[in-house]
């Protein structure tokens, strides 16, 4: 570029210091950042999880014990514990983020922050207990 | 595209921060290890061959494969700087997505 | 409480060097100052060589930021009793390019904010006899937040995006073009849609959120991008459900 270029009045020479690819070390929240983003990651595996299983169940009830003696495996459960925090973590982080990103006009009047969280949140346990009962009602 | 790509991550976040967390809770360790009774096979293949829950689950498998695949995409390319490979990086990520959602429509149409 | 801090400095002298380097200043600390007293003291007192920029040390022309111990402040909002003793780490701006000592080139964010248009556009301007274009509280409240950009850089130093890819058009532009998209009296938002829509628009953001976190004026360009996402979206989707056959 210009280094080595004597610096002068119509050729200056200004400083571009260059970004580390650790940038995301750098601030805690940086790294949360990142934590964040990766959880896309445990997204992803539970969708082919949830296809395994349900393939499973779809070839009869010994693939179906198969899949469950399989996914007792401690490897796996190691791996569904962390995707499990993970995917916990998304859900926080956009229910948190969801107020700051969808303003809602109710007559005029902006619904506030808290509202929207809330009624993220209570969507959520709503969600969750549906499915819970689904799955576990004899 | 852009937008739409957007889209399809943010209806999958939504639907990943609902549905994932009891799921991979259930199916990830509960039933596994034996923390509540897993249920049985019949009523699971009741459930599952419902076409209200395909459907469901398909919408539920395609939006998740999508924001995974926006989301990686970005990290990928902010984490590891790597812009100048962007086509590979979209290729394996929206790539992966339509594959992705291309096994769930044939784990769901064979249930 | 110590009566004296140290300061360290980012020195940076093109005509004699081609690296930065850092100096190190003994400045008083009385508990009422800030980093940019202890600059000022620097400058008058101590080495006249020092360059920087500041205007008003009261928090709104947005001329003094720079990187304080790591984070960008307005360094006429920073007390130096905050650092508990010290020493203070001054570094220029982060993300632009550094034309001397603490002194940043910021004729990227210019461009970019001449590119949005942050002004009233109008199709048709109403006549002088019409009087004034009158506004509701509430239609003021839309906007007023965005309306709160001083332009001080904090949120583009703060940005990993701007910091990987300076093409992107940035927190404060994005802010500042909601502002005006938001503002009842406003028709340019299809024009400014253009500008934003494009892949080093709004689309670059992954809402990391740093940006708000820094703004000193609480103008949460993080928000005014992610509105801006779901408008943009929902306008392309109308556009290709619907389209028009020429406006």
């Amino acid at each position: 570029m210009t280094e080595g270029v004597p610096h002068t009045r119509h050729h200056p020479r200004w400083l571009r210091p260059r970004l580390s690819t650790y940038w995301w070390l750098q601030r805690r929240s940086y790294f949360a950042f990142i934590v964040r983003e990766l959880s896309s990651l445990a997204v992803a595996w539970f969708v082919f999880y949830l296809l395994a299983l349900i393939r499973a169940v779809s070839l009869g009830a010994m693939n179906y014990e198969r899949f469950l003696a399989w996914s007792r495996n401690p490897a796996i459960v190691v791996l569904n514990g962390v995707g499990f925090l993970l995917v916990v973590y998304h859900a926080i982080t956009w229910f948190k983020l969801a107020p700051q990103a969808m303003v809602v006009h109710v007559r005029g009047e902006r619904v506030p922050g808290v509202l929207i969280a809330a009624s993220n949140y209570a969507l959520w346990v709503v969600a969750t207990l549906a499915v819970a009962w689904l799955l576990l009602r004899t | 595209m852009e937008p739409l790509l957007w889209l399809l991550f943010s209806a999958g976040g939504v639907v990943a921060a609902l549905l994932l967390p009891v799921l991979a809770f259930l199916f990830g360790f509960a039933f596994p290890l034996g923390w509540i009774g897993p249920p049985s096979h019949e009523h699971l293949w009741a459930l599952v061959r419902h076409p209200l829950t395909r459907l469901v689950v398909f919408g539920v498998c395609t939006l998740s494969l999508f924001h995974w695949a926006h989301r990686f995409r970005y990290t990928l390319y902010d984490g590891l700087q790597i812009q100048h490979l962007g086509e590979l990086v979209e290729l394996l990520c929206y790539g992966g997505a339509v594959l992705g959602s291309a096994m769930a429509a044939y784990v769901l149409w064979r249930v | 409480m110590a009566d004296r801090i140290k300061l360290q400095v980012t020195r940076y002298r093109p005509e004699e060097e081609l690296e930065a380097t850092v100096q190190e200043y003994e400045v008083p600390c009385p508990k009422e100052w800030v980093v940019l007293d202890g600059l000022n003291y620097v400058k008058d007192h101590l080495d006249g060589t020092l360059s920087y920029r500041w205007s008003c040390r009261m928090g709104i022309c947005g001329s003094c930021g720079m990187t304080v111990n790591g984070e960008p402040k307005l360094t006429c909002a920073t007390f130096l009793s905050q650092y508990g003793g010290g020493p203070v780490r001054v570094e220029p701006l982060r993300n632009f390019p550094v034309i001397r000592d603490l002194v940043v080139d910021i004729g990227d964010f210019m461009k970019k904010l001449v590119k949005v248009k942050p002004w009233l556009v109008r199709a048709e301007e109403k006549p002088q006899s019409e009087g004034e274009y009158r506004q509701t509280p509430q239609e003021m409240d839309e906007y007023k937040q965005y309306s709160m950009c001083i332009n001080c850089m904090l949120c583009y130093a703060a940005c990993r995006i701007y910091g990987l890819d300076p093409t992107f058009i940035g927190p404060a532009a994005i802010a500042l073009a909601q502002r005006y998209n938001l503002d009842g009296r406003d028709q340019g938002a299809e024009e400014r849609l253009e500008i934003l829509s494009q892949h080093e628009g709004i689309w670059g953001c992954t809402f990391v959120g740093e940006c708000t976190e820094v703004c000193p004026k609480h103008v949460d360009p993080a928000g005014a991008i992610q509105r801006y996402k779901l408008t943009a979206a929902l306008e392309t989707v109308k556009a290709f459900v619907m389209p028009r056959g020429g406006t």
